[in-house]
């Protein structure tokens, strides 16, 4: 299949973002090229469709780039997992470590359902700090089953399929190394 | 809830699924809030059509999406028209470098960024949001892409909370949308 390679050549490498030592994974890049974005969309969407899955959730605000069409395309609810502050009516939060302090994610308790289940998606997976939050918020606070989470790009100790919090996660490529131009 | 297009069946539905929040953010103000409309399968499915179907086939090769509701409805279209998708993000949020797009708050401003290289002079662009309100963050990023060339064919919202004049702050800049607070 000649399309991992051709997303994975989309990616832009910024080095030293957010801080130095971070080799940052741009997939904005990607996003200009429709093609690119639409084989990423394509190769989750033939994974899930059969799978059953009636909730797509997605990490903002980058999840939500991809997140959106899967759920179209599948058939599913979207969901956005927010900063705090965000959403309205009744939300559920779990906290997370970063590196410096700590984070909230928050997601919508309305229409969400025990039995259903979810797909959760964002970019890149790091840590896995974000995604086990996210994790957190739908198995232990909204009891919906977390079917899998997937990413796009996902650092070398996340190469291929692992779990994360129990769950599997599927990580379509590895990240693109840094061509030496500057930008 | 009034419809701007009342003649499509498709728009009620979608009036219909999405929460009304009054006096948000401000008394006298009726929010609009579409993660209701993103739990209706149809109706998400709908309002991308009705999208698409506008934009489709008219050279459109830029669709550029407001962080972060934009970042949900934006993405399906343009890769519906088979244009590339753009995110106008906050500031400090995308890497390398950016040109930005200060406008007005009610108090104070803020900033509206876009990578360099993102767009080409002479590109036809839509710009989606899930709101226009006020529509400051919309003209700022009117604003950005025309400074590099691009012309903005609309600016498409689902809502419209006509009592904040977003329309008039747009001027010349036409705006589509799918439903009215009116």
């Amino acid at each position: 299949d000649p399309r991992p390679q051709a997303i994975s050549d989309a990616i832009r490498v910024i080095p030293h973002f957010p801080k130095t030592g971070i080799m940052f994974q741009d997939i904005t890049m990607l996003l200009l090229d429709p093609v690119a974005f639409k084989h990423v969309v394509d190769i989750f969407v033939d994974r899930y469709k059969h799978m059953n899955i009636s909730l797509v959730a997605g990490v903002e605000a980058r999840g939500f780039i991809f997140g959106s069409p899967i759920a179209l395309a599948i058939g599913a609810k979207f969901i956005p997992i927010r900063k705090p502050g965000k959403l309205h009516g009744r939300v559920i939060s779990e906290e997370y470590e970063l590196e410096y302090g700590s984070d909230r994610l928050e997601m919508s308790m309305e229409a969400v359902k025990s039995y259903e289940r979810a797909l959760v998606i964002d970019d890149l997976v790091a840590t896995g700090a974000t995604l086990s939050a996210s994790i957190s918020l739908w198995v232990t606070r909204a009891g919906a089953e977390v079917v899998e989470c997937a990413c796009l790009v996902g650092l070398p100790r996340f190469k291929g399929q692992c779990r994360l919090k129990g769950k599997p996660l599927y990580v379509l490529v590895e990240p693109s190394h840094f061509d030496g131009l500057t930008i | 809830m009034a419809t701007e297009d009342g003649q499509d069946p498709r728009i009620p539905k979608i009036a219909s699924s999405i929460r009304v929040i009054p006096d948000f953010p401000k008394p006298g103000i009726m929010f609009h809030d579409i993660t209701t409309l993103l739990l209706d399968t149809e109706a998400f499915k709908d309002t991308i059509d009705l999208f698409v179907e506008r934009y489709k086939g008219k050279g459109i090769s830029v669709v550029a999406g407001v962080e972060a509701r934009g970042f949900i409805f934006g993405p399906p279209i343009a890769l519906a028209i088979g244009a590339k998708f753009v995110p106008m993000r906050k500031p400090k949020k995308l890497p390398g470098k950016v040109i930005s797009e200060e406008y007005s708050l009610e108090y104070g401003t803020d900033k509206i960024e876009m990578h360099v290289g993102a767009v080409e002079p002479g590109e036809r662009a839509i710009i989606i949001d899930d709101l226009i309100a006020t529509g400051g963050t919309l003209s700022a990023a009117v604003r950005l892409l025309e400074r590099v060339g691009v012309k903005i064919v609309e600016c498409a919202c689902v809502i419209e909370l006509p009592e904040c004049k977003g329309r008039e702050k747009l001027g010349e800049t036409p705006l589509f949308i799918l439903i009215s607070s009116a």
